[in-house]
């Protein structure tokens, strides 16, 4: 069936905030669709609170709404933009969530709006639990018996019936967000109450647990006509109990043979044809591992994280077609990009494997259980093929990115036998590196198999890892061990570490003396069958090298930015992909290597060639070596790409761009000093160490508090005030946990308003599109700060000063690029805090506002143009005429356990934008798009340190004025009360009830806004009262200035929402 | 033990044995699925070939032997990139490496089986030899190896003598054996048929001396035009009224008994991922498939036969109608094992036309 000629203005809806459960995928999904429809001649209406996103940017749609994602936002920009159709299946839950209530509202109808693909009743029959398993009945598809319940009673009932464990999941949420096991009637209760909150509908299925099940997935597409294929299938080497992603999946399924395969297969096809589903569509089983009984575990009838993961792993574009499909056209009508020659109907064949690994935010929430669930806790995933399973698992070990390169880098060698078979039972995100150690204290397979029901297919993978690791520590070390060690993809720096008196250069020499050489292949769809148009490349290790490295115009090679984690987002993927286009622009053919199988970059047709490799220096070189790039830049790709210039500088590569040694300098402490003196730019007196005796030596010679932090690291990792010496000790013992090849800092913390600026340089000029303030003083990370441009509480000398003083340092570090540095100002006088002569988490969003191509410029003066050359006047760009404020939005609901209070270490996983003419507007559109949704009770709990009661006198104040009901805590409730605000007292948790937990399990709390004593806070109450608020989805707030924001966004709540298209600023 | 691969254009491949320690020489084919090794290794059509599979990680489910598609292994040797250490799955009888030696079926890994397909899909099918002796003199095996060929392998693997699955089905289905893989009969017997399995060469007349409600031919190996005598039986069949359905060889030789032509593709379609469309309905359909030699659509006689289904992606034929007669083929493989089970529908169309070929007669007479 041709195109649907009706369809000419789509409206298509994003999945707003990166929150845990929805990432970077969505941006991959939607941008790809995006790209898809304007093809085929359609105008695109995108609407997306995220702008740290591609499909965000005006190249990418024809109308952008960086707007909150409300029902009521939704419906003006209809009004507005009038479009004929809305896509809602590429935006993740939150966009197909959004598109259900629009059309259950009667919203479209009224408004001739259709909703594109799959249809709604389609997806109430999926989504909603009761009608999807009345529907599994119907066609005879198994389910684990369950029940929908909408009360914790009937959850007890039904559970009762079927007997513990069972598993619980809230329907219409993320990530499994709410779900559990549980185990007991006291389990059941805490979580089905905390699930049924969570869920849209306030319904939650208690069903039995099949945990220990094989975990299989299917990606199916399914068109108008009835045409159905299955795009790839996936199995979860952790098996059923733990969520997908979380788990380690292995593409295609390993342990099944073609009965268990093609049963499922129908299965999905039949569910989907079912359902009618038009588009893609994500199937889950489980699959008993001693039988052929399987119970269908969920559907999802839309675009999903897998889906991602199912695209890259077979280089078929879900995204793409479930587009196209959307328009009319059916799978023998869209043609394979990869092959050129067969159709979109063609199933994948692959000839190689590929694993997926969660990235586990726990170096981040070091008090939060590791312990993996149904509730989905990675930020992000990393993905890695090999011909082999062995080495496809040691690929993605490395591309990881948390300092494990083996399975020797967690060390449980201490545990005993009887330790290790308790361990592990324990399911965490290190239980490969426990099997690992349970294998080598000669715990046997089915032992192992009968604790974790991990399929022995995988134990023995894990086996020979091992078995691999022994024969190289024990000797003799052969070429022929090299080999098969290589086979397996171990890097040299392991080798090296295991043979004796070998160094990793030993190691590489005489590799290259053997031709014991990487050689890549190509994924192309088809397991070499057609002859592929894409190069998409993965390295192995023996065989033929399809990639030539030929050369017809000059090549640069991009670094990109590795998984999505806190402090290094999808942001640094946007400036990455923005680059590549520039270089391409610019007459270069562009190489980017990745491993993020979520994210627009690793997209087959972003760059001329794609390398899907771990970012470590052998990884790249091996590709160096083929492709002998003219150059590589590094500034673009966060601090992972940054981490290889020296390496790239080694291999001979040149780097465009700000020198090595000028990134150095911003970061070392002496050099960068030096600059400072001699640009006669102020900063805070700090001094640097190594151990925990030097750094209290500098924090008693500066006074505290002080600010303590390792060097070269994104999103302050590690970065701590510390306001004594035994804190002191405290942050050292945990940054000293890993070893540090650089020295830490620690400076004085001075408090103030901070200030950030992203410029670009060409050597002669800067340009600086606009200065952002903080609404929150120093001491909470950037990141986690909500950011206001133009800066709005600054006089002009100060922002001339700040002008003045990013020119000097950009001069003096010799910036050929982006620089981006933060200040504080205090009164008039401005303190630099840190400089990063690189790409920022703000470039996106400043970019969008102000109309400025910063990655492009930046680009263009890497590749030798000046800003003049470019049209710009040198210097700070007037400011806009809009207030644009970025919004952080955290994920903390998710990480049982996790700080939530804020510091200089970052913990927000993504952030919206709000933009408006008024500061007013924009803050209340910030609010709204981070999902504050307040007055709902309008009944608050405050409770802050004394250095705070002067302020929070005010704002409650202004809280009371509103018509809040504030309850506060002893001290805080007497400050209150002294200064004439209205405030009842409620007793602490360590008191007798009624206090303050009773409160907020009432369930009829708006707000808790309480501050933690300077430092991390060891008092359990405020501990507790912040995570209770936080899992009964009680909004809480940390920092006195984020109050203060939050209650002059309530004063000027609007109704009716100015909308501003960013494309056409 | 190391072992080679030998091909006829000078290419070799070292790798180490698996299976049998016997040197062979074959057609080298290549194979696209990723699961069900074993029903490749066990169906007929693969006789006087050596399947490469282009799936890296071979046996990791071991043998189920339940799975079988029929009594042994065919092809002459087996090609992968790795063998799994252990095999895992709650069915396995045996490792792969040790079915392979029970029944003397030699084989290599640890070869690159990309660079073997990329060979092959860009000159063609070709033969090659499996040794495992080092000294081999290439002089003397090219020659050898271009003047094999597979012969009339459909003796090879028919049915010795005629059997009955399901007996008092409702439809009598004469099942002519050309090295069908088991689950055709099955999927007719599911379907309420007794089904007849008759060695290749038997006549016509015996067939269709019984009487029977429809006549199924099978899948099976080789160059169609090796198999004269039965062509000739098969023109004899299309002359009677009984209704007949046709897989893989089958198909073609209908084709050929009626005027047609088929040629060998390139590299043939072998995997489970092709898409085909059913003109009748216009539904695309993912298929199993196993063919070297295909139907030339361009000298069909359409008052005989016209294409009834279409492979999607290079646009060879997958299927006919025959003109006025209740007949149609297909050239893959709607039974399946290994791949999707989309096309089982055909089977039923094959039962609906046996009961209104039936009910019409009933109706006549």
């Amino acid at each position: 069936m041709p195109k649907n000629p009706n369809v000419k203005r789509v409206m298509v809806i994003g999945s707003g905030p990166i929150v845990i459960g929805q990432a970077a995928e969505f941006d991959y999904a939607g941008t790809q669709a995006c790209r898809s429809l304007k093809e085929e001649g359609v105008e695109v209406i995108l609407v997306n609170s995220n702008p740290a996103t591609i499909m965000t940017d005006r190249d990418i749609a024809d109308k952008v709404y960086i707007e909150p994602l409300t029902i009521k936002v939704l419906e003006q920009i209809i009004e507005k933009e009038k479009p004929d159709s809305i896509l809602p299946t590429l935006g993740g839950q939150a966009g197909l969530n959004l598109g259900m209530e629009l059309e259950e509202s009667g919203f479209l109808a009224s408004h001739n709006v259709t909703l594109l693909g799959t249809t709604a009743a389609t997806i109430r029959n999926a989504e909603g639990r009761q009608e999807f398993k009345d529907l599994m009945e119907r066609i005879g598809e198994p389910c684990a018996p369950s029940q929908v319940v909408e009360t914790v009673e009937d959850g007890i009932a039904f559970t009762n019936e079927i007997g513990y464990p069972v598993v619980l999941r809230p329907a219409y949420t993320l990530g499994g967000s709410g779900g559990g096991i549980a185990h007991n009637q006291a389990e059941l209760c805490e979580i089905l109450e905390n699930g049924l909150r969570l869920s849209r509908v306030g319904q939650v299925l208690v069903e039995r647990c099949i945990a220990g099940w094989k975990e299989i997935e299917y990606e199916v597409m399914r068109d108008s006509a009835g045409n159905c294929i299955t795009v790839c299938n996936m199995e979860n080497i952790d098996p059923v109990g733990v969520h997908t992603g979380d788990s380690i999946v292995v593409a295609p399924s390993q342990t099944l043979g073609d009965k268990e395969y093609q049963m499922l297969r129908s299965s999905a096809l039949n569910i989907i044809n079912e359902l009618g589903i038009t588009g893609g569509c994500n199937v889950q089983f489980a699959l008993h591992p001693e039988s052929f009984e399987y119970c269908v575990i969920e559907v999802n009838p839309r675009v999903s994280r897998s889906s991602a993961l199912a695209s890259k792993a077979t280089g078929y574009p879900i995204a793409k077609v479930a587009a196209k499909i959307a328009l009319g056209y059916t799978l023998d009508e869209i043609k394979n990009a990869i092959t050129g020659k067969t159709y979109a109907s063609f199933e994948p064949a692959l000839d190689y494997c590929v694993v997926k690994m969660p990235r586990l935010p726990f170096d981040k929430f070091i008090t939060a259980k590791r312990t993996l669930t149904t509730q989905m806790k990675a930020t992000g995933e990393v993905m890695s093929i090999c011909t082999n399973f062995e080495g496809a698992l040691m690929k993605a070990i490395r591309s990881l990115e948390q300092h494990v390169d083996c399975l020797r880098s967690y060390d449980f060698s201490d545990l005993s036998r009887e330790d290790l078979l308790e361990r592990l039972t324990k399911v965490d995100d290190q239980r490969i590196w426990v099997i690992a150690e349970a294998l080598r204290k000669g715990i046997s397979y089915d032992e192992i198999h009968d604790i974790t029901k991990i399929d022995k297919w995988f134990i023995d993978k894990i086996a020979i890892i091992v078995e691999m690791e022994d024969a190289l520590e024990k000797g003799p070390f052969t070429l022929e061990l090299l080999r098969e060690a290589k086979r397996m993809e171990f890097p040299d720096n392991v080798i090296a570490r295991l043979v004796k008196d070998m160094t990793e250069a030993d190691i590489k020499k005489m590799r290259y003396e053997n031709g014991i050489t990487a050689v890549f292949k190509i994924v192309d769809t088809c397991a070499a069958e057609f002859e592929a148009a894409t190069p998409y490349y993965y390295s192995c290790y023996g065989g033929e090298c399809e990639a030539k490295g030929e050369k017809t115009r000059k090549k640069v090679l991009v670094l990109g930015s590795g998984p999505i984690r806190i402090g290094q987002g999808i942001e640094f993927d946007y400036c990455s992909v923005h680059a590549t286009w520039s270089f391409s622009k610019a007459g270069y053919e562009t190489i980017i290597i990745n491993n993020n199988p979520e994210t627009v970059s690793t997209d087959f047709d972003i760059a001329d060639k794609l390398y899907f490799e771990p970012l470590t220096p052998e990884d790249v070189e091996n590709i160096v070596n083929i492709e002998k790039p003219d150059g590589a830049v590094v500034q673009f790709g966060g601090q992972t790409a940054i981490k290889l210039t020296e390496s790239l500088m080694k291999m001979g590569v040149p780097i465009l761009g700000t020198k090595a040694e000028d990134v150095d300098a911003a970061e070392d402490r002496e050099l960068f000093d030096e600059i400072l003196q001699k640009t006669e730019i102020p900063r805070a007196a700090g001094g640097t160490v190594y151990t925990a005796e030097e750094a209290k030596a500098v924090a008693n010679r500066l006074g505290y508090p002080v600010l303590v932090r390792p060097s070269y690291v994104l999103g302050g990792q590690g970065m701590q005030i510390a306001t004594n010496d035994e804190e002191i000790e405290v942050f050292m013992e945990i940054i000293n946990r890993i070893a540090q090849d650089h020295p830490i800092l620690v400076d004085k913390y001075l408090q103030g308003k901070e200030i950030e600026v992203d410029a670009v340089c060409d050597g002669e000029d800067i340009l600086i599109p606009g200065i952002m303030e903080h609404i929150e003083r120093t001491g909470i990370h950037s990141g986690d700060s909500i950011s206001v441009y133009p800066a709005p509480t600054i006089n002009q000398t100060v922002k001339e000063k700040i002008a003045e003083y990013t020119r000097r340092l950009a001069m003096a570090l010799h910036v050929k690029g982006l620089i981006n540095i933060q200040f504080i100002a205090i009164g008039e006088e401005v303190y630099v805090i840190e400089v990063n002569p690189r790409s920022s988490r703000t470039v996106p969003y400043i970019s969008k506002v102000t109309g400025i191509p910063i990655v492009d410029l930046a680009t263009e003066v890497i590749l030798g143009h000046t800003i003049k050359e470019l049209g710009y006047k040198p210097g700070l760009q007037p400011e806009a005429a809009y207030f644009a404020i970025k919004m952080p939005v955290f994920s903390f609901e998710k990480i049982r356990g996790a700080e939530i209070s804020l510091g200089p270490e970052m913990k927000s996983t993504g952030e919206c934008l709000g933009i408006a003419k008024t500061f007013n507007e924009a803050l209340y559109k910030a609010f709204l798009g981070a999902g504050v949704v307040l007055p709902r009770h309008k009944q608050m709990i405050m409770t802050v340190k004394d250095a705070d009661k002067t302020e929070a006198v005010e704002i409650g104040r202004r809280f009371a004025d509103l018509g809040y009901t504030i309850y506060a805590t002893r001290s805080t409730a007497k400050a209150l009360a002294d200064a004439g605000v209205k405030v009842r007292k409620i007793n602490k948790i360590s008191q007798e009830s009624p206090n303050v937990m009773d409160l907020l399990l009432g369930h009829k709390i708006d707000l808790v806004i309480d501050t933690p004593t300077q430092g991390r806070d060891k008092s359990r109450d405020g501990f507790l009262i912040r995570r209770t608020a936080i899992e009964t989805g009680v909004y809480c707030i940390t920092a006195m200035d984020t109050a203060n924001a939050l209650v002059t966004s309530l004063e000027n709540a609007a109704e009716e929402l100015s909308l501003v298209d960013v494309a056409s600023l | 033990m190391k072992a080679f691969l030998i091909l006829e254009d000078g290419t070799v491949f070292e790798g180490v044995s698996i299976g049998a320690r016997k040197e062979i020489i074959s057609e080298i084919v290549f194979n696209t699925s990723m699961a069900g090794y074993l029903e490749v290794l066990t169906d007929p059509s693969y006789a006087g070939q050596a399947v490469c599979m282009t799936y890296p990680l071979i046996g990791n489910y071991g043998i189920c032997r339940e799975d079988a598609e029929s009594k042994r292994p065919w092809p002459d040797g087996f090609i992968v990139r790795e063998l799994s250490r252990i095999p895992s799955n709650f069915r396995s009888d045996l490792s792969i490496q040790e079915y392979l030696e029970e029944y003397d079926v030699p084989g290599i890994a640890g070869i690159d089986t990309r660079a073997l397909v990329r060979i092959l899909r860009e000159k063609g099918t070709m033969n090659g030899m499996i040794t495992t002796n080092e000294h081999y003199n290439l002089e003397e095996v090219l020659p050898k190896l271009k003047s094999y060929t597979t012969g009339n392998v459909v003796e090879k693997v028919t049915c010795s003598e005629k059997s009955v699955l399901n007996p008092g089905g409702t439809y009598k289905v004469a099942l002519m054996d050309f090295g069908a893989k088991n689950n055709i009969p099955k999927s007719l017997a599911k379907r309420g048929c007794e089904v007849t399995i008759y060695p290749a060469l038997t006549t016509a007349e015996e067939i269709l001396g019984t009487n029977p409600d429809g006549i199924m031919l099978s899948n099976g190996p080789g160059d169609p035009k090796e198999c004269k005598s039965i062509i000739a039986e098969i023109k004899k069949l299309y002359d009677s009224d009984v209704p007949i359905f046709a897989i893989c060889l089958g198909h073609q030789l209908m084709a050929l008994a009626t005027g047609a032509d088929t040629y060998k593709l390139k590299y043939g379609h072998r995997g489970g991922n092709h898409p085909v469309k059913d003109l009748k309905t216009g539904r695309v359909y993912i298929s199993s498939q196993n063919h070297g030699y295909v139907v030339d659509m361009d000298r069909l006689d359409p008052t005989i036969a016209v294409p009834a289904f279409v492979n999607v992606n290079d646009g060879t034929n997958e299927g006919l109608a025959y003109t006025g007669k209740n007949i149609f083929t297909v050239q893959y493989h709607p039974e399946a094992c290994p791949g999707p089970q989309d096309s089982g529908y055909l089977f039923d169309r094959f039962i609906d036309m046996m009961k209104e070929n039936k009910e019409g007669g009933k109706d006549n007479a």
